[in-house]
């Protein structure tokens, strides 16, 4: 087993975890705490999907690391993929907002019907 | 009962789905994308970092959606959680003098570590939205120790606009210099590779977006902890 298989895999196992604690908890907090589990697990996913053994972080901070050093080409084979990189990024300030206005709902729905059991809002259900 | 037996065996059919995407393990090589990007990183951009260089210039516009996304989320929470007429706030509880003898040690490193980070985002590790989020935190301390101590809400409003507004200025400034929106060569000075002040207009989008994704998290920590105030202006 490679590392970037086990870092797929615990990626992968994040998502499904996630998505359980989302779909079988009944405590709107816990189902929240699910999401940012899945968003944990759908990051390292991605960000996995770049890796390369034996490579290092797409920083080019030494002379050496050009394959030409007139022109600054960088030598490509000795970085791994920047792009999951940067839409991981991306992804984890979204998750934050995400995360953020979903706590946002709860306090409010509880305020409002005095508890967190999600099969006590009956108001939508049909 | 029935639709939780269901779940749990759709959840254990997407384990086993997963399981064959896993077993097919990570590419051997850089996609054609990744390898233009960083071979030519450098070259186009002088920014050492090669993920700030897509994110802030190959792929500045979608940056500029996600900022858009945390102003919208923040805007939601605050409309959320907006204090109702006539409904009392719990009086804060004090906090002890070593939280409040530590928050005045801490708050200012703390805010110079967070520009430190956003300021460098060409060259090391991190950038504006890595640098909010320590600036944020820095307030949160700050929150924590002095509970009913104001923030400045019309200087975070202020500063929040104007450094959004400053990014989408550059990229216009981009789409009228060169002729596309958020471009880097030919608007600013390159200058040389692994210096501060290097990487043309790199720099100036991600201390603008540090400096919004900082007073905009700021915000967002002042609504959750004691909700919107009057003078709040959003």
């Amino acid at each position: 087993m490679t590392p970037g298989t086990v870092y797929l895999a615990s990626g992968m196992a994040l998502i499904v975890i996630g998505i359980a604690c989302a779909v079988l908890k009944r405590n709107l907090l816990r189902m929240v705490l699910g999401f940012a589990i899945l968003d944990t697990g759908v990051h390292l996913f991605i960000a996995a999907m770049g890796y390369l053994p034996g490579r290092t972080a797409p920083i080019a901070d030494e002379a050496n690391m050009f394959s030409d050093a007139v022109t600054m080409t960088l030598d490509s084979t000795r970085f791994v993929d920047p792009v999951p990189q940067a839409l991981v990024l991306t992804a984890i300030v979204i998750g934050v907002g995400v995360t953020a206005l979903m706590l946002a709902y709860v306090v409010r729905l509880h305020a409002r019907e005095g508890t967190l059991d999600v099969g006590a809002f009956r108001r939508l259900k049909w | 009962m029935i639709g939780r037996v269901v779940t749990v065996a759709v959840l254990v059919g997407l384990a086993v789905v997963s399981w064959q995407i896993v077993a097919g393990g990570t590419p051997a090589e850089l996609g054609d994308v990744s390898r233009h990007y960083v071979e030519r990183g450098v070259i186009e951009n002088r920014a050492s970092t090669l993920v700030t260089s897509v994110v802030v210039n190959y792929r500045g516009l979608d940056t500029l959606g996600e900022v858009a996304v945390l102003f919208l989320s923040v805007s939601g929470v605050a409309f959320v959680l907006r204090r109702f007429h006539g409904e009392p706030s719990a009086p804060p509880t004090p906090s002890s003098e070593i939280v409040r003898t530590g928050a005045r040690l801490l708050v200012g490193p703390m805010l110079l570590f967070g520009i430190y980070i956003f300021v460098h985002g060409h060259l090391t590790p991190g950038g504006g939205f890595q640098g909010g989020a320590v600036i944020a935190s820095a307030v949160l301390l700050l929150l924590l120790a002095e509970r009913d101590r104001p923030l400045p809400h019309a200087f975070l409003s202020w500063l929040e606009s104007t450094s959004g507004a400053g990014f989408v200025i550059v990229g216009l400034v981009g789409l009228a210099v060169v002729g596309s929106f958020l471009a880097n060569r030919g608007v600013a000075g390159l200058g040389e590779w692994n210096r501060l002040f290097s990487a043309g207009v790199i720099p100036i989008v991600y201390t603008l977006t540090g400096l919004k994704v900082g007073s905009e998290l700021a915000t967002l920590l002042d609504i959750m902890m004691r909700g919107e105030r009057k003078e709040g202006g959003r």
